[in-house]
């Protein structure tokens, strides 16, 4: 519940691009990969000097992220005094749920400090006609915009998310049989996807805020991020009963595979069933792949047909 | 004779204050119903969470698919219509903006404009509340009635007796008091420290998690309980929701009536105290 309290407010994304980009860093030479990579440290540079200038200020939103996620833990640490996993059978036990929460804050974290601030302010680059500047630039818009102000205050509650995991991880290991299922692989591809799911998000978001080109003023994308992430917070199989349950489980699983974004990659680390996957599982992680992929390319096409209908606004 | 011309004009300069507040909130109308229908979003997803947990408790307590099955005391369907209630709790309660507000006004100067009229302010702010409160009420009511009429089988034991209903609608309108007065001396207190971002900031944490909004007081184990009952907090939210559904009955729901009203009154009072002393130490600056 209002999780959206502490969120930060980015500075307009219109002064960063006037000011802070250095001409060198977008024309410089070499390979476009790099060129790419050093505008985003430029990007990752200005932000960190920005958030350090009003440091009380980034004190209290990280205080804010940490506190709300703390309270989380707090609910379900008084959930499993009463119950020993959420839903029968499905084996999310009290470590094995703490390594989906913890991946939870990792990938919320992630999300907000990457981008969510900057898709919140995309809404006023078209109203204002800042978007001008971006088009103007010699690099990718799309990248131009997602990137400009991160979230450095985020970074303490990803930090706690990786904590979380990894004490439920020691945790799992020292009272289970579970260690034998752990192969050198299991992180690298709790890592990998983790990747996809933040991309999966990248790509729900970039879309949503697409809109605000035809509809003008869009709503606070804050709300949405807050009705959206609300719905992966807990494993997906709390939704799998009643009929309205399973509807949300089809839409959140195929339409818009937001319930995989956090769902797979804690499953991948906890394996909560223990011992080999069954079939659905390895089609839960193919369909994860899929979907990323799709997700990606469904939401640049959507940003370019949408910066198609862009027609500025008076300066 | 005077006294009675001077509380007839009394009262009409209240009534143009509480009718400008109504007009102005009443502008929005369409996208708050909206608004308000989206903002029961998280309770689907409680409602499922809550569901797989019943589902799952150990068959010794009643539980393994079993309707019998409890949580602190709590059934499946009273635990939904807790989180129901609680947004009617927070909808009384909840009084966002209003130690900002103050705290802005005295920092901008813009306070002035209060102390050189012939009102008061916290008269003037309560009342600018009530009618955007009941401009609230108006319109959410639409969607209300829908959710808690589509959620109705989860109030297992049906309508409450009228005893309890009254207690109920008391208690809320002492919520709504005492979140307003609460919410005023966090507000008053920035004649002294300026800034009252963080102090509002730990009032809401503390308020999430100590008022019931997060969830039912009783699941807390026992020794944070007693610490719990020591705050005015769980009157915001968690007391009218549990004499609806009669956790707090009998006696014992009228000492809470009779406490919240003490707390109202605490905070009255000290609401008071803080503008007079405060209004010493004020300077107006700038505005």
């Amino acid at each position: 519940m209002a999780d959206r309290a502490g969120e930060g407010r980015a500075q307009p994304v219109k002064a960063l691009m006037r000011n802070d980009l250095k001409q060198s860093d977008l024309t410089a030479t070499g390979s476009p990969l790099r060129r790419y990579w050093r505008v985003f440290a430029t990007f990752a540079r200005n932000s960190i000097i920005r958030d350090m200038s009003f440091r009380s200020d980034f004190i209290l939103q990280s205080i804010t992220s940490v506190s709300w996620a703390v309270m989380n833990y707090v609910l379900f640490k008084l959930i499993y005094r009463f119950t020993t996993s959420i839903g029968p059978d499905t084996g999310w036990q009290e470590n094995e749920f703490f390594v989906f929460l913890g991946t939870v804050w990792v990938i919320n974290g992630s999300i907000q400090l990457l981008f969510m601030g900057n898709f919140d302010e995309f809404s006023d680059l078209i109203r204002t006609g800042g978007l001008d500047f971006a088009l103007l630039k010699p690099i990718d818009t799309q990248f131009l915009i997602s990137f400009p102000r991160m979230n450095w205050s985020q970074v303490p509650n990803i930090v706690l998310g990786i904590l979380l995991v990894v004490t439920s991880m020691n945790a799992m290991w020292s009272d289970s049989s579970k260690g034998a299922w752990f192969t050198w692989w299991t992180v690298p591809a709790y890592v990998f996807f983790v990747g996809c799911g933040i991309t999966i998000m990248y790509s729900v978001m970039i879309s949503l805020a697409s809109t605000s080109i035809w509809l003008g003023r869009n709503q606070n994308l804050y709300d949405f991020w807050f009705y959206i992430t609300n719905f992966y917070r807990y494993p997906m199989e709390i939704y799998q009963r009643g009929s309205l349950g399973w509807a949300l489980w089809g839409t959140f699983t195929f339409v818009i595979p937001i319930l995989v974004v956090s769902n797979v990659p804690a499953r991948v680390l906890a394996n909560p069933l223990g011992g080999p996957w069954n079939a659905w599982e390895w089609s839960l992680v193919g369909l994860t792949l899929a979907m990323t992929l799709a997700s990606l390319i469904l939401s640049r096409l959507v940003f370019r047909s949408a910066l198609n209908s862009y027609r500025s606004a008076s300066s | 004779m005077t006294s009675a011309a001077t509380w007839g004009s009394e009262l009409r300069k209240w009534w143009t204050f509480f009718q400008i507040s109504l007009n102005e909130r009443l502008v929005y109308r369409g996208d708050f119903m909206l608004g308000t229908l989206m903002r029961f979003l998280p309770t689907l997803t409680q409602i499922f969470l809550w569901w797989a947990i019943f589902e799952s408790l150990p068959a010794a307590v009643g539980g393994a698919g079993g309707e019998g099955g409890r949580i602190a005391g709590y059934r499946y369907g009273d635990m939904v219509a807790y989180y129901l209630l609680i947004t009617i709790s927070r909808a009384f309660s909840s009084m966002p903006g209003l130690t900002s507000g103050i705290a802005k006004m005295v920092r901008s100067g813009e306070l002035k404009k209060y102390l050189i009229q012939p009102v008061d302010l916290l008269t003037c702010l309560l009342i600018q509340r009530v009618a955007h409160k009941l401009v609230y009420y108006l319109i959410a009511t639409v969607p209300f009635a829908l959710v808690f009429f589509l959620c109705r089988q989860f109030f297992i034991d049906g309508w409450p007796s009228a005893e309890v209903l009254a207690v109920f609608a008391m208690s809320l309108v002492l919520s709504f008091l005492l979140g307003f007065f609460l919410e005023a001396c966090l507000g008053l207190v920035s004649f002294w420290l300026l800034e009252v971002t963080s102090l509002a900031f730990i009032y809401m944490l503390m308020n999430f998690l100590l008022s019931g909004h997060m969830f039912p007081l009783d699941l807390l184990p026992e020794w944070s309980r007693w610490l719990v009952d020591c705050l005015p907090l769980k009157y915001l939210a968690y007391f009218p929701a549990a004499v609806f559904l009669g956790k707090v009955e009998g006696e014992a729901m009228y000492w809470g009536l009779l406490i919240e009203a003490a707390w109202v009154l605490f905070f009255v009072v000290l609401s008071a105290f803080l503008w007079t002393r405060g209004l010493v130490r004020y300077s107006g600056f700038g505005g």
